[in-house]
């Protein structure tokens, strides 16, 4: 029930995101110059959330924004799975010396302090924003590695993997066709709590002034907040939202977790 | 088990090693140096200031030099702060974090156990998806939203507390920026210990024992508390290991002479051996904190006792 | 640790200033951000000092005479000066100061300040050993110095901290780090007394100073921080009696809530952008560069993003100067409508329309007023002029290494000057010059600037600094933004503050009630 709530609700943030931009005269980055500067929300010149202090229209930037946000929240989610999936299931499979090898590389990388490796990365590499993706993908990626490795080392030892690998089928098959399916449980629900903390990252990065070059919730939210005094409803929509979505997705994950807690219970 | 230990401590060097090797080339990957900026220096100044640091040496003489240094326990000249040495700055910030960070540690802890074992103990009733929803918006706002607004409420407008800064001989400096380092942590505590009770009173085990007409709260104080708080417990390994090396938003907020800003203002800078020094220190706090929750896991669930 | 700190507990009129970033050191020689000289003017003095209106004052020199057509000054240092540990201060202690400026192993970033002197380029250069500078103590407390040829400005020279002496035995005996509390003795109104690094650096009055009877404030605390907001919180909660700036977007409260508090004053600095005058098409088509710069509505800017904490600027050196009468282009005084007509015009005849609009890039580095100010300007240029206007925001290193590799089409930049004089700005664009990253070389203009060197007569050489500068204007290799402001907030319980063009305050100038 609480998930068939919070999946609609997603989804109607996902609508508006979408399609606020086509009911608005106004660009993301277009300055209305002849409007009011600084202004509340108004009909007056159709914008409806006001605009911010360089006279853009919050409407419009808080759809933009959002785009970019739940963009870098699912591919960075996609890198960091995508990764930790193939790093964890291979480590778990090998197991012994290889995966003892695996698993002590995570914990070098777990002992880098997380910010200053994605700021490192965003410096070298410039802003680009695959470049993001994959920067905080690619740090995010540990405790997929990790939660993967632990299931599948259990797996492994389970007859049917006996008996595919007496079949003659070779390693990477084994992994493929046998592990990986039998880890979706568990990934659908890593994955849906690495969602909001990847968004999370993102604006952080934003409030340093290294996040992506167009604009996200995180950079609306970091604005606003700069302006919380004069111009307050400009950080009150993108942190709406913001907090919203992040909400929505924590609540997903949370019942995810408990059906899957329940569905392990009953068998 | 002091051979355990040991072992176990010892295991750590290669990793530290690892870690400041990486970091080392990582920034020195990074384009940019130590002196530059909007001026240009005069060419022969640059190339006396490039001598005094010994950046005109080869790299992996570079390298060789810093881990040698390292090797008796000089982090070497800060780049930023002339004149002084890294293990001063790290010195001189690590006491203030520490403090900042046990206090929020301690708050977190305390606030987000209540609030957790509030929540799992009243399931299904009305207080606790309040509470739950309220965790939930806590790990849901950036803490840079969350610290001027406190500074905004509690300083600006009621009086109450200073709005920054940093003074020996003045505890009320640390109230704000330990509720804005605690804020998130208690939040995301309280989910965990929650969790961890529901799922611990939903054994198999517990389901009985509670059919049997065991109160609920003998229950949790006598059984279900040690498997619920293993995930705390593993959580709080890094983040203690994060509270305690300070946090860059909250330093720059209010004024506090802290470790954070030098993981991010020290890689901005090309700070190279402060770089070095933070992230090091990092790791061994990681790897220290890390040992610690085994040996508690360990002592806490007698079927990880391996050693 | 804790020793270093117990300040708050003592007696004594107490002057709070937030000073902005951490000073990167005390070392008169070696620093070069303006929180750092702020804490050298009043821990150091030179020989002359900046007074209240921006005039030159005698400081540690009561009085000089300039002789040879202004290339000879000979000093008089005020009889008695100490140390403040008591030591007598003499000339010889000035002459060292300068030598180790210029000396390139110094690693001084103001190294190149004191090229007037005689001797002083050769020896930066590592042609000349620091001893061959000319200047000399003739006794205890007189000193000479010759220039290469005239500088109206030398005086002003003399007050900038890079000029200022150090404690020579402190220096041998603890190298780079003698500038720390329990080390550094010093020559100006107050001494320091604590260093907490990224918190604060702490003053006490000097008593061996030869002024201290009219030294007002007992004890100076400069508090460090990079977060304007978060300084403006400290100052409304009465933390702070002064800050360092404030920030542009809450600029209309602070006005409508503490106005009588808001020091606004012309400031010696320039906002603009740079073109790379090395990549086409902006390279080599003036007529481009114009349009870009005519499309810009500078007013808008500084009403509407600086929100008036700023003026707009269409010149190079900026208004005030001494001896020196603002340049402006023509079209600077058509309204804007025209302006705009002039650059679409520009455009077209350049044959760019919209179906083939002109591509530029944008560059800046990583600060919200920086992307501001570059989000309002790329708005004005597309919705404008047609022009696509990419934003490349960079970190900052990145960014100086890119933009003095030429690797940049339109970058941001800003100069701050570091004397009252037009060549401070003029210079820049010269073509040695390390920062001409717009990589634009005029030889007439290089030669205007070598003749008005040359020029004894004050009039004469405003007058070549003045056709210099017009024609920078009319290639136009950077397209001027605005003019900096200095912008302070007061509290009314300190007196004596004055607004002046360098922005320097001394705080032996100053007084508190209470």
């Amino acid at each position: 029930m609480g998930l068939i709530v919070a999946l609609s609700l997603l989804l109607a943030i996902i609508l508006f995101v979408l399609l606020a931009p086509l009911a608005s005269p106004y660009a993301c980055d277009e300055i209305d110059f002849d409007g009011p500067w600084s202004s509340a929300p108004t009909l007056a010149h159709q914008h409806w959330f006001g605009t911010d202090s360089l006279g853009r229209d919050l409407f419009v930037r808080t759809a933009c924004g959002g785009r970019l946000s739940l963009l870098v929240g699912v591919v960075s989610t996609l890198v960091s799975l995508l990764i930790g999936v193939a790093y964890g299931a291979c480590a778990g499979y090998a197991g012994g010396r290889v995966d003892t090898l695996m698993m002590r590389a995570v914990d070098v990388l777990y002992a880098l302090p997380f910010m200053f490796l994605v700021i490192v990365l965003m410096v070298l590499f410039g802003r680009h924003l695959l470049l993001l993706f994959v920067a905080i993908g690619a740090v995010n990626w540990l405790d997929m590695a990790r939660v993967v490795r632990g299931q599948t080392l259990v797996l492994r030892r389970r007859e049917f993997i006996a008996a595919a690998r007496i079949g003659g089928l070779s390693d990477a098959r084994i992994i493929v066709r046998h592990i990986v399916p039998n880890l979706v449980d568990i990934v659908v629900v890593y994955a849906a709590l690495t969602l909001p903390q990847v968004i999370l990252i993102e604006s952080f990065l934003s409030f340093l002034g290294l996040g992506a070059a167009s604009t996200s919730w995180g950079a609306l939210v970091d604005d606003g907040a700069r302006e919380m005094m004069a111009t307050p409803w400009s950080l009150l929509f993108p942190a709406l939202f913001l907090g919203a979505t992040l909400l929505l997705l924590n609540l997903v994950a949370e019942q995810l977790r408990l059906r899957l807690a329940r569905g392990a219970g009953t068998t | 088990m002091l051979s355990f230990a040991l072992r176990r401590l010892l295991s750590a060097v290669p990793t530290l090693f690892v870690l400041v090797t990486l970091t080392f080339f990582l920034m020195r990957a990074a384009p940019g140096g130590p002196f530059d900026g909007e001026r240009t220096l005069p060419p022969q100044v640059e190339a006396a200031l490039t001598r005094e640091y010994h950046l005109d040496a080869p790299l992996w003489r570079q390298y060789l030099d810093y881990l040698g240094n390292l090797a008796h326990g000089d982090l070497g000249p800060s780049f930023q702060y002339e004149g002084y040495r890294v293990t001063e700055l790290i010195g001189d910030a690590l006491p203030v974090s520490l403090a900042l960070g046990s206090a929020a540690l301690a708050l977190s802890l305390l606030l987000g156990g209540v609030i957790g074992a509030v929540a799992a103990l009243r399931q299904g009733r009305w207080i606790d998806p309040l509470l739950t929803h309220i965790t939930l918006i806590g790990v849901s706002i950036p803490n840079y939203v969350i610290a001027p607004l406190l500074v905004l409420l509690f300083a600006v407008t009621l009086g109450w507390l200073p709005a920054g800064g940093w003074h020996h001989d003045r505890p009320t400096d640390m109230v704000l920026p330990v509720i804005a380092l605690a804020l998130p942590q208690i939040a995301y505590i309280a989910r965990l210990l929650r969790n961890g009770l529901i799922d611990a009173l939903a054994t198999p085990y517990l389901r009985t024992a509670r059919a049997k007409g065991l109160p609920l709260r003998l229950l949790v104080l006598r059984h279900a508390w040690r498997p619920a708080v293993l995930p705390v417990i593993s959580h709080l390994g890094p983040a203690a290991a994060g509270l305690l090396t300070g946090s860059v938003v909250v330093e720059q907020v209010f004024g506090i002479p802290g470790l954070g800003r030098y993981f991010v203002q020290a890689a901005l800078n090309r700070d190279y051996t402060l770089v070095l020094g933070a992230v090091l220190l990092y790791g061994t706090l990681i790897v220290l904190f890390n040992f610690v929750v085994d040996l508690l896991y360990g002592a806490l669930d007698p079927r990880l006792r391996t050693a | 640790m804790l020793v270093l700190c117990p300040l708050t507990a003592q007696a004594g009129t107490l002057l709070r200033i937030g000073n902005g970033p951490e000073p990167e050191s005390l070392d008169p020689q070696r620093m070069s951000s303006v929180s750092a000289l702020n804490i050298a003017r009043d821990l150091y003095e030179g020989l002359t000092r900046i007074g209240a209106d921006g005039e030159i004052e005698p400081a540690a020199a009561w009085g000089w005479q300039i002789a040879d057509g202004g290339r000879r000054y000979t000093f008089d240092l005020r009889p008695n000066l100490r140390w403040s540990n008591g030591a007598a201060l003499t000339a010889q202690d000035f002459v060292a100061a300068l030598r180790r400026v210029v000396d390139p192993a110094t690693g001084a970033p103001y190294a190149q300040l004191f090229a007037p002197i005689v001797n002083a380029a050769a020896i930066t250069a590592g042609h000349a050993s620091p001893d061959t500078l000319a200047v000399w103590a003739l006794g205890p407390s007189r000193l000479q110095i010759l220039l290469k040829q005239p500088a109206p400005y030398f005086l002003g020279l003399l007050a900038h901290p890079a000029s200022f002496p150090i404690y020579l035995p402190a220096l041998a005996q603890y190298g780079r780090a003698f500038a720390r509390p329990g080390r550094l003795v010093s020559n100006g109104a107050y001494r320091l007394e604590a260093w907490r690094v990224e918190s604060q650096v702490a003053l006490q009055r000097n008593r061996q100073y030869w002024d201290d009877a009219h030294t007002q404030i007992d004890r100076v605390q400069y508090v460090a921080g990079d977060d304007v907001a978060a300084q403006l919180q400290r100052y409304r909660a009465g933390e702070l009696d002064v800050t360092s700036e404030v920030p542009l977007v809450q600029a209309p409260r602070i006005r409508a809530d503490e106005g009588s508090e808001l020091h606004v004053a012309a400031y010696l600095g320039s906002y603009f952008y740079g073109i790379n005058m090395q990549r086409a098409p902006l390279g080599d088509h003036l007529a481009l560069r114009r349009a870009l710069a005519m499309a810009i509505d500078r007013e808008l800017i500084v009403d509407k993003v600086m929100n008036g904490l700023a003026l707009p600027a269409y010149g190079w050196v900026p208004p005030g100067v001494s001896g020196y009468q603002a340049q402006l282009p023509d079209w600077a005084r058509w309204p804007y409508a025209r302006r705009l007509a002039e650059a679409q015009r520009l455009l077209a005849d350049a044959g760019y329309s919209a179906a083939h609009p002109l591509q530029v890039e944008i560059r800046y580095n990583t600060h919200d007023d920086h992307k501001r100010i570059a989000t309002v300007i790329a708005a004005m240029w597309k919705q404008r002029l047609g022009v696509q206007a990419t934003l490349v925001n960079e970190e900052n290193k990145v960014f100086f290494v890119h933009r003095r590799l030429g690797l940049t089409q339109i970058f941001r930049a800003a100069w701050i000057g570091d004397f009252d004089d037009a060549l401070s700005f003029l210079d820049v664009l010269r073509a040695g010059n390390g920062r001409n990253d717009e990589h634009w070389h005029d030889t007439a203009y290089d030669a205007l600037l070598q003749r008005a060197s040359s020029q004894s007569d004050p009039a004469a050489r405003a007058a070549l600094l003045e056709a210099a500068e017009r024609r920078a204007l009319a290639a136009q290799p950077f397209i001027p933004i605005y003019w900096y402001v200095s912008k302070h907030l007061v509290k009314p319980r300190v007196h004596g503050w004055r607004d002046n063009l360098l922005d320097v305050h001394y705080s032996k100038d100053l007084g508190v009630d209470g």
